[in-house]
This record gives structure tokens, C-alpha cells and sequence, in this order.
């Protein structure tokens, strides 16, 4: 019933509600994407100055480097650092955008080469582990509809330990069943679909926990719904139900997550990655923070914030596609 | 109140654990009497046995002792991140969703930024800045996690503000004080309740990720993190020194977890 | 003539608790029979459990035999139902009775339908099951279905989604959904609730068509005056059990157990509203309009609200009449226009000048639960009810508090509880309690009574009378159900779209209405009184 305080909602009348034009949504979107990398480059930016001490040593491996004074001069005159701040923060900007990321001092190479080389194995793992947890979920879910009541709570608290679980032991502890005592896998990632495996499983079991918490709910929130109710009523079987009806409703909230689940897979990378030697942003990312290479941790950061904001923009898109409800109201 | 017959048996287990947790995180010495720093250089990378249920590490020293005398320093890490984390988002969260809708509207876009830097990403980059070590970590832990609690405050004080028995209030003739002392807050503090219950498990598994990587807590300190520290070299080999700490540390996390997210049902229904 | 349905000793448990004991009744062809219940009597569960979707957990003894001629219709697929044993059935014999011999409107229309799917999907279920029709065949059936429910413009609603529906379209979606198949039988749960009565009036109508030509029908329903229009046979059920059954005449006119008696008793509009004479104007609105957007929810209303008299306000949703209630309580400002309270600026003041005057005008909601912190006990909510008003140092003794909820019916021992575990009954009077305790003089009402049984409906009304008398106040009483204003109203304001129709004193207004809306409005109600 609609509660009375609050005005009524708008009642539907009998013509349609007009179909909005999606583009000043897109418009508002693609701003709120711009504004929001903007300030991450800005952040960025003062992450360098936040360093103590003097900026040009930060950059070659921050304080108590031991750089010469040439490289610091090099440096200095690189990123102009001897400039008034509102020019150095142009400049900044300028370079970002014509895809400059600086040097890691490190490894001696561009950042945008480091980055560009290590890209791709993570992605591949990421998209791997998120296949991988998305089956898993779905299978729980399924199998939670059907079972009874003390099934379905076990599920619920097998889900919730796996969504607990740290990353690096569940690394250690599937290391040692399946490399050490088993001996079906390696240990360390080597090329090809079997060094894949072990990391994968390692990011997806979290994630299943909680894509499965979150699937779950909405699943069994369809299943117990009026309308379920009613197609049973018209001499729909199980099977029907779920993948006509409840399957739908469980997804849209595990759309909604994407976005999060992308960040996490990626902090997840950093510790999967290092642990299973396998090469990627993430382990770069380690080695950057520990080898205090300030211009390729940034970079990173920058990478992956672009790239989360990717994943939202069309998380987006996929929930309006899905729930078509969305479509209308803006 | 309670009613024991009602509460589910995962949550009885889970706090069956926090209790032994609690009990070794404040005196460790009921629970395993010995000396977590002797050290013994004859008796070193023993693999568990009887004597020592949990192996000894490249001193000698019993690695279980370590754990039980840890756990303090590892459940202070937990809360001390957690009340960060919390601390920031009730201030973010209040502020967005009792204030002016520019401040919200402020507050809002200062967190989407926030949320461009995914999980561990954002303590890296504040130790890249700050540098490494346990300080460090636990504040990077609890700064990070505060854009995700105020989102989830936020939301919950724009619920509370919109519901019925506010306006009832209002009607009454209460003042806008009485109004969000009497009924907003204590509707919005049950959630965090539930928040920091959760929180603390999570800031535990990442302060000891961060501390795993090298990043956080250093040995010979018998922090849980430091351990972990200390036998990552060991993996395959001496595989205890690393899987008993970690063990703890699910244990940990997952009887906070399943405790919120039973608390959270209950709060529900 | 066996009957079509053949309901013996039917008993539905969950667990420990019987909510369908020994039930009996016989559906016959193409007749309409009706089962008549407050909540908690069982008649929803009986209805699902006919189809065998009691669910899981239930335990169902008893008989359910369906029998007798198939009506015309497409050619249907799986086995041959004479003689089926429903409590007996296999799921798939379960499955293909469901739909195609048995269909089935389920209660609330409003969610009866998938939100993420098209109607038109919805509806081409029952034939994508059933039969071996092409899609394209399928679709067409579809189209003809939504004509024959009479669906403007079917091809289009067809392909809309259900939030894309008013309400009465909706529901004639479920029920072309319930008969794509001509089934013999159609269960119809509380087919109308939550419906505007001039819409209900074409619902049944489209039911009377359908029993019409051959379709049996067990209606559901709380809605003695629907079950009078449709119903030849009327089962009345408490509590699970069957209390008395026959032929709606003799039932409604003649009831034989005191349960039917008071249930007829308490169906509101029997009688006229006996008022005080009028005092002095308490609340007065002149030409308040208010916009949300670009639509206009109250356009230029004026009203006076004298001491000790109620001003009732009737119209459908979408009338503006909860709007009306909000502007009263100046809990929205209009965009033109004021109301004055007391002869004084009410929402022309700012809030802080209106702070002091609050507690002279009070509110109860159609929901009362939501209306309570859900951290508070009872005995916490009218303490703080009392406490600005209250005698010794602001703060309410204990006598009080006894005296308040005894006031309003309720024992004291309520005040001990949280107001989730009370009845729907006990948390309005509940809500009554707390507006009456700063001793106000006005009280907006606005649809107390729609959530409740009609038994319970007619003990808050009289509670509501009785607390008009004592006190002096005055109500302004707003309600979709014409009914219930009748009784309680001795004036009333008819709004449709924002604007006041009709006004006047009820009982002239019901004898003569002038509007065609207000005409249309009073014709739509079946009269059980007729």
C-alpha cells in the first residue's frame, strides 16, 4: 500500500509514459566521468608533492635515493619543477593528456611502456576470475532454490566465509592442495591455460561469496513474489520459473557490484599476482610501492581509475538493459 | 532481547572464536604460556607436532605462542583501522545526508573520486607517500575503507530522514533537535553497529595483506601480519610459518563477518 | 449435476498452526461462488491450495475432486482431466491443470505481473505451455484476449511492461492472462482490492461476462457488496473454518451465525452520520494550489472546517486528496493560496512560529506501523506524545499513560510492547492514542481505516465517533471509500484531478449528487443495501 505522508506517486494514466530522449543522461554521465578523472589526476599530482622532502627526489626514488645531481636537475627541468605551481599543474595535465606518464626510474623504461606491456596478463586473469565467480555464484544460487531450508542456510554460510577469506591465503592454502600435495598444478603461473588456473580460482572464490550473498537475497525475494506465484499458476514448471522469471531479478544487483567487483579483482591482482609470480600491473604496482617509483605507482593508480570508471559507465548501460524500468525514469 | 532458541548456530560459532580471540588478544598467557620471543636456534623450521602444534619459525620460536600473543596486536590494527574508517564516514555520511543539498551534492562527488581508487590501491598509494610500517598501514587500512562505510551511512541517514516517523514527530510539534537526536540518530548508530562489526574482520585481513606484502607490520614483532612477513620467503617449504597466522586470521574474519551479517538479519526482520 | 469442484474436509496445516480446518463446498458449472473472510480466515490459502500451491511446508488433507465438460477452446495439449484428485495429482498433472483447466488471479493485481517482462509475454505463457501454437499464432491469441477484456488499444498495451498500465488495465492483464485458455474454473483472489471503484465496476462487469458464458468462478473476497454483485453462493470463513454457507440472498439478507451478522453490521455506509451542530471555523483553506513539477495535485481548493464537525474528502488515487491532507497539515507549502488555522496564518508562518500551534492539529495515517520509530515502545511513543503538553515537569506519569491507552481501548499491559507485535486494529488506536494526547482540537485523518478488516474498520470508527463527542474535535476525514464517508462525514468534498467536484452535506449530496462524477462515483459502489 502506498503510505499516505509524501505525496502519491504519480499514477500511470492510460497513455504510456513518453519515452525520454537517453541523451541529456548520457551527457550528464559522460561529465560525471570527466569531472572524476580530472580530480584523480589532480590527486595525483599532489601525491607527489605530499612526499617529504624534495619533489625531484621523490620522483627518482624518493627521499634518501642518493641520486646525482644531474638525474635531480634532469628532473627538475622535466617536470618543471622550478615553475610556479598553477604552470606545473598545467603542464601536468597537458602531458596526461597527450598520454605521458613519465619515467619509472626503476625500470628505466616510459611508464605508459611499462604499463602497456603489463596490462594484458592482468586483464586476462581478471576476466578469468570474474567468468569463473560468476559461474560459481549462479550455480549456488540455483542450487539454493531448490534445496531445502538447512541446505540453503549452509549455502548462505559457506558464501559468507568465502567472501571473508583473504586473497593471500587462499592462495597458499590451494597452493599447497593442489601443487604441493596433490601435484595437478604449478605453483608458480607459468604460460598457458594451466598456470592460469590456480590465480583465477584464488580471485574468484571471494567474489563468488559475495556475488552469491547479493544473488541470493534477490533470488529468493523473486521466488517468494506475487508474480512467481502466478506463473505457477499457469502450469509453470521450476525450471521455467527460475530461468524465465527469478534468474532476471537476481541479476540486477549483481550488475550494480561490477563496478565494485573490478576494483577488488584488481587489489585482489596486486597480492595474486606476486604471490604466483605471474606478470601484471598488479605485481609491477607492488614492486613500484616498495621501490618507492612514485611516477609508475601513479601511473597505475591513473590507469585503473580510468578504467574502473569504464566498467560504471557500462555497468550503467547493462542495468538499463536489463531492468528496463530504468529506461524511462532519468 | 535475544531468545537463544532463535539464534542460528553460525553465530553461536562465531562467537565461540571472537571470544577466544578476545580472551588471547588480552591475556595471552591462559592460552599458551609460554615466551612468544625465546628463542630456541637448535629447534628451528620444525614442521608441527605434538610439542608444537603449529611448527617453530627460523628462531626456534613456537609459532603458536606467536599467534596467541599476537593476537592483540593484530585485533588493536583491526580496530583502531576500523574506528578510522567509521570515525570519517559518520562525519562524510552525516554531513551528506543531514546537510544542504549543495554539501551533499559536495560530499557525493568527493566520494565518487574516492571510489576511483579501488581497495589496496588506495593504502598503496598512501605508503608510497608515507612510507611503510605499521602506522602507516593502519591509517592507509582505515582511509581506505571510509569512502565505502559513508556511502552505506549516507544512504541509511536519507532512509531515516524520508521515513514516516520523523514526519509524525514533526507533527507533533517537536523541534528539529528532538527530531534528530530521539529518532534519527539511534535509527542510523544501529547500522553501525552492524558496520564496525563487519569492519573490523575486513581491516584485519587488510591490514595483514599489507603487512604479507611488507608493506605493514615488520618481525620480530608476533604480530599476525609480521609473521606473515617473515615466512613469505618460505611458502613451499616451510608452509606453516605463513598458513597458521593466515588461518587466525580467517578465523577472525570470517566469525566477524558471519556475526554482522546474522546481526544485519536480525535487524532486518 | 456433479458439481464442477468438490471440496471435502479440506485441511491445510504449516507446521503446527491449522489455517484451513475441515472446509467443505461445491463449486457447480458455471456458477459464481464466493468466499467471504477477514484476514486470517484461510479463503487465500483454500484458493491456492485448490491449484496445489499451498507450498512447500504446508501438510493438506482432505479432498478436492474437479470434474465436468470442457469448455470450448484452442486445442490443448496432456492428459485428460475428468475425475482429478487434486490433493492426489502428480506435479505434472498439477502443472497441466494449472492454467488450462483452473486459472488463476492472484491477489494484487498490481504485482500479479513480472515487472521486467512485457505484458503481452505474460500472457502468451499460459499458450507457450499448454499448446503447440506457433508464436506468431500466440500473439494473435493474445491480441484477441486483451479485446475480449476489454484493453484499449491491445496491440500496443501488449508490448508495454505492467508499470506502464493504470492499475484497472492491469488487472484485466492478469485476468486475460488467468483465461487464455477458457478454463472451466477461475480463481479470483480478492480480485478488485486496491482498484478505484469506478474501475472495479468494469472488473466486474468483465466477470459477470465471463461466468456468463460458462466460466465457474470462486471469488475471494473481504468485499461484501462486490460479493453480492457477482456471487450466487456465499461461503463464510473465520479463523479456517466454514461458518456458514448458501445462497447470497438468503445469506446476506438472513444470516444465521452472529459472526455473518456483525460482519454485515460493520460494512460501512448502512446509516447517516449524526453530528453536533457546527461551531466557529477551526481550519480554512481558500484557493490553495500546489504543483509538484508540471503537475497540478490541488488546483484551487477552498474549504472550512467548523469545531466539532467532519469535513470528509472522497476521491479516487490521483485525486489530490492526500495532497489536500499535507497542505492542511502544513507539511507542504502551496504555490497559491493559504490555510489558516484558528483564523491565523497557518502556512503563509514560517516553521519555527508554527512549532507551538503543532500540537493543536494532529494526524493518523493509513499506515499506522510506519508511523512509529521502530526503536520505541509504546509506552516510550506517547511519553513523548505527552511530553510537551504534559502536567508534572514534562514529563508523563505512569497514571497517564494508563489513562491514554485505556482511552482508546487498548489494556494497559500494550505498554510494555513494540508496536509490530500489536494487531493492525491495535496500531491505529495506537496512532489515535498519540494524536489525542497533546489534546488537540483538529485531527486529519487520512485513510485510518483502508488497511483494516471490516470488523475492526467499524470499532475504530465508532472509536473515532466517541473521541469526536468527548472532546469537541473536529476531523478533517480523507477516504477513497464512499462507505465509510457516509458514516462518519457531515460534510463532504468530492475531488477529482485536483479540483472539488461537489460539496455539500453528505446525505444531500448522496440523494442528489449534481456532478456526473459524483454520479458516476456513487453508481460504481455495489450497493449491498440495493
Amino acid at each position: 500500500m502506498t503510505l499516505p505522508l509524501g505525496p502519491t506517486a504519480t499514477t500511470t494514466t492510460a497513455e504510456s509514459v513518453r519515452r525520454r530522449s537517453w541523451l541529456p543522461w548520457a551527457a550528464a554521465r559522460l561529465g560525471g566521468v570527466a569531472f572524476v578523472l580530472w580530480a584523480v589526476a589532480t590527486v595525483t599530482f599532489f601525491a607527489i608533492r605530499l612526499i617529504p622532502g624534495d619533489p625531484a627526489e621523490a620522483i627518482l626514488g624518493g627521499p634518501g635515493s642518493q641520486a646525482s645531481r644531474e638525474a635531480l636537475a634532469q628532473a627538475r627541468k622535466d617536470y618543471g619543477l622550478d615553475l610556479p605551481l598553477g604552470i606545473q599543474y598545467l603542464h601536468y595535465l597537458g602531458r596526461l593528456a597527450t598520454g605521458d606518464l613519465g619515467t619509472s626510474y626503476s625500470l628505466r623504461s616510459p611508464v605508459t611502456t611499462v604499463i602497456g606491456q603489463n596490462l594484458g596478463p592482468t586483464l586476462l586473469l581478471a576476466v578469468s576470475s570474474l567468468v569463473i565467480a560468476v559461474v560459481l555464484a549462479l550455480l549456488l544460487a540455483l542450487w539454493s532454490s531448490r534445496s531445502g531450508r538447512v541446505a540453503a542456510a549452509a549455502g548462505s554460510v559457506l558464501e559468507i566465509i568465502a567472501s571473508a577469506v583473504p586473497h593471500f591465503w587462499l592462495a597458499i592454502a590451494l597452493i599447497l592442495l593442489f601443487s604441493t600435495a596433490l601435484g595437478w598444478l604449478p605453483p608458480v603461473s607459468v604460460p598457458g591455460p594451466a598456470g592460469l588456473i590456480l590465480p583465477a580460482l584464488t580471485l574468484a572464490i571471494p567474489l563468488a561469496g559475495f556475488l552469491g550473498q547479493v544473488m541470493r537475497e534477490s533470488l529468493l525475494d523473486a521466488l517468494a513474489s506475487p508474480f512467481v506465484l502466478a506463473a505457477r499458476a499457469r502450469g509453470e514448471g521450476e525450471s521455467g520459473v527460475f530461468w524465465r522469471h527469478a534468474l532476471r531479478h537476481a541479476a540486477i544487483p549483481a550488475i550494480g557490484l561490477a563496478g565494485w567487483a573490478f576494483g577488488s579483482l584488481i587489489s585482489g591482482a596486486v597480492v595474486v599476482e606476486t604471490i604466483f609470480a605471474r606478470p601484471g600491473i598488479g605485481r609491477s604496482l607492488l614492486s613500484a610501492v616498495q621501490d618507492r617509483d612514485v611516477p609508475l605507482v601513479l601511473g597505475v593508480v591513473l590507469v585503473v581509475a580510468v578504467g574502473y570508471m569504464l566498467v560504471t559507465t557500462l555497468t550503467d548501460l547493462a542495468d538499463r538493459f536489463v531492468d528496463p524500468r530504468l529506461r524511462e525514469r532519468s | 532481547m535475544k531468545r537463544l532458541s532463535t539464534v542460528a548456530p553460525s553465530v553461536v560459532v562465531s562467537l565461540a572464536i571472537l571470544l577466544f580471540i578476545g580472551i588471547a588478544a588480552v591475556a595471552p598467557n591462559l592460552l599458551a604460556p609460554g615466551n612468544p620471543l625465546a628463542i630456541h636456534p637448535m629447534a628451528s623450521f620444525l614442521p608441527p607436532s605434538l610439542g608444537h602444534p603449529f611448527g617453530t619459525d627460523e628462531s626456534g620460536r613456537d609459532v603458536y605462542t606467536r599467534i596467541i600473543h599476537g593476537a592483540g596486536a593484530s585485533v588493536l590494527i583491526g580496530i583502531t583501522a576500523t574506528a578510522i574508517g567509521l570515525g570519517l564516514a559518520i562525519v562524510f555520511g552525516l554531513l551528506a545526508g543531514l546537510g544542504p543539498r549543495w554539501l551533499d551534492f559536495g560530499t557525493t562527488r568527493f566520494l565518487e573520486v574516492l571510489f576511483a581508487f579501488p581497495g589496496l590501491l588506495f593504502a598503496l598509494l598512501f605508503i608510497v607517500i608515507y612510507g611503510p610500517g605499521v602506522l602507516t598501514s593502519t591509517i592507509a587500512v582505515g582511509l581506505a575503507t571510509a569512502p565505502g562505510y559513508s556511502r552505506i551511512i549516507r544512504s541509511r541517514v536519507l532512509v531515516v530522514k524520508r521515513a514516516p516517523y520523523i514526519e509524525a514527530s514533526l507533527v507533533l510539534g517537536r523541534s528539529r533537535f528532538f527530531r534528530v537526536t530521539r529518532h534519527l540518530v539511534p535509527n542510523v548508530a544501529g547500522s553501525l553497529f552492524v558496520l564496525a562489526t563487519l569492519g573490523i574482520g575486513q581491516s584485519i585481513v587488510w591490514a595483514s595483506s599489507l603487512s604479507y606484502l611488507g608493506l605493514g607490520a615488520v618481525p620480530p614483532a608476533a604480530e599476525w601480519g609480521a609473521m606473515l612477513s617473515a615466512g613469505r620467503t618460505y611458502i613451499s617449504s616451510f608452509w606453516w610459518l605463513t598458513f597458521f597466522p593466515g588461518l587466525f586470521i580467517v578465523l577472525t574474519a570470517a566469525a566477524t563477518t558471519l556475526l554482522g551479517r546474522g546481526l544485519q538479519e536480525r535487524v532486518r526482520s | 449435476m456433479t458439481a464442477l469442484l468438490s471440496v471435502r474436509n479440506l485441511s491445510v496445516t504449516f507446521g503446527a498452526v491449522a489455517a484451513v480446518h475441515d472446509v467443505s463446498f461445491d463449486i457447480p458449472a458455471g456458477a459464481c461462488v464466493a468466499i467471504v473472510g477477514e484476514s486470517g480466515s484461510g479463503k487465500s490459502v483454500t484458493a491456492r491450495t485448490i491449484l496445489g500451491l499451498a507450498g512447500r511446508d504446508a501438510t493438506v488433507s482432505g479432498s478436492i475432486n474437479l470434474d465436468g465438460p470442457d469448455l470450448d477452446g484452442p486445442d490443448l495439449d496432456g492428459p485428460d482431466l475428468d475425475g482429478t484428485e487434486v490433493t492426489d495429482a502428480s506435479p505434472r498433472r498439477l502443472r497441466a491443470l494449472r492454467g488450462r483447466d483452473i486459472g488463476f488471479v492472484s491477489q494484487g493485481a498490481l504485482v500479479a505481473l513480472d515487472p521486467l517482462r512485457t505484458v503481452g509475454r505474460e500472457i502468451a505463457d499460459s499458450l507457450r505451455i499448454h499448446t503447440n501454437l506457433s508464436p506468431r499464432q500466440r500473439q494473435q491469441r493474445v491480441i484477441e484476449l486483451l479485446e475480449s477484456v476489454g484493453m484499449p488499444e491491445p496491440t500496443l498495451r501488449a508490448g508495454q511492461r505492467p508499470d506502464e498500465l493504470s492499475g484497472g488495465l492491469r488487472q484485466r492483464a492478469v485476468i486475460a492472462s488467468a483465461i487464455a485458455l477458457n478454463p472451466r474454473l477461475l480463481i479470483a483472489d480478492e480480485p478488485t482490492t486496491a482498484l478505484d471503484s469506478t474501475i472495479t465496476a468494469g472488473i466486474l462487469d468483465l466477470l459477470a461476462g465471463l461466468r456468463e458464458r460458462g466460466t465457474a468462478i470462486l471469488l475471494i473476497s473481504h468485499d461484501l457488496a462486490v460479493v453480492s454483485r457477482l456471487a450466487s453462493h456465499v461461503v463464510v470463513m473465520r479463523d479456517g473454518v466454514v461458518v456458514e454457507s448458501g445462497s447470497t440472498q438468503q445469506v446476506l439478507r438472513e444470516p444465521q451465525h452472529p459472526y455473518t451478522r456483525d460482519l454485515i453490521a460493520a460494512v460501512p455506509g448502512g446509516h447517516a452520520h449524526v453530528g453536533s451542530p457546527a461551531g466557529d471555523p477551526v481550519v480554512s483553506a481558500v484557493g490553495v494550489t500546489k504543483r509538484f513539477g508540471s503537475r497540478v495535485a490541488v488546483d484551487d481548493v477552498s474549504y472550512v472546517l467548523p469545531r466539532g464537525r467532519t469535513l470528509g474528502v472522497v476521491g479516487e488515487s490521483g485525486s489530490g486528496k492526500t495532497t489536500l491532507a499535507r497542505l492542511t497539515l502544513a507539511l507542504e507549502r502551496p504555490d497559491a493560496g493559504a490555510v489558516e488555522l484558528f483564523g491565523e496564518p497557518w502556512t503563509a508562518s514560517p516553521e519555527r512560529d508554527r512549532t507551538a500551534r503543532r500540537p493543536r492539529i494532529g494526524a493518523i495515517y493509513q499506515d499506522a506501523l510506519s508511523s512509529f520509530d521502530p526503536r520505541l515502545t509504546v509506552r516510550q511513543i506517547l511519553a513523548d506524545a505527552l511530553g510537551p503538553a504534559a502536567t508534572v515537569g514534562g514529563r508523563a506519569t505512569e497514571a497517564e499513560l494508563v489513562t491514554l491507552v485505556e482511552r482508546v481501548g487498548l489494556k494497559a499491559t500494550v505498554l510494555a510492547r513494540h508496536p509490530r507485535v500489536l494487531s493492525g486494529g491495535q496500531q491505529q488506536r495506537l496512532a489515535i492514542a498519540r494524536a489525542i494526547a497533546p489534546r488537540p482540537d483538529i485531527i486529519v485523518c487520512d485513510e485510518p481505516v483502508s488497511n483494516l478488516d471490516v470488523s475492526v474498520q467499524a470499532q475504530v470508527l465508532a472509536l473515532l465517533d466517541g473521541l469526536q463527542r468527548e472532546f469537541g474535535l473536529s476531523y478533517l476525514f480523507i477516504t477513497h471509500d464512499l462507505g465509510v464517508v457516509r458514516q462518519v462525514s457531515d460534510e463532504l468534498l468530492v475531488m477529482k484531478d485536483g479540483v472539488v467536484v461537489e460539496r455539500g452535506a453528505t446525505e444531500a449530496v448522496f440523494a442528489a449528487p449534481q456532478h456526473p462524477y459524483t454520479r458516476a462515483l456513487l453508481a460504481a459502489v455495489p450497493d449491498l443495501w440495493a
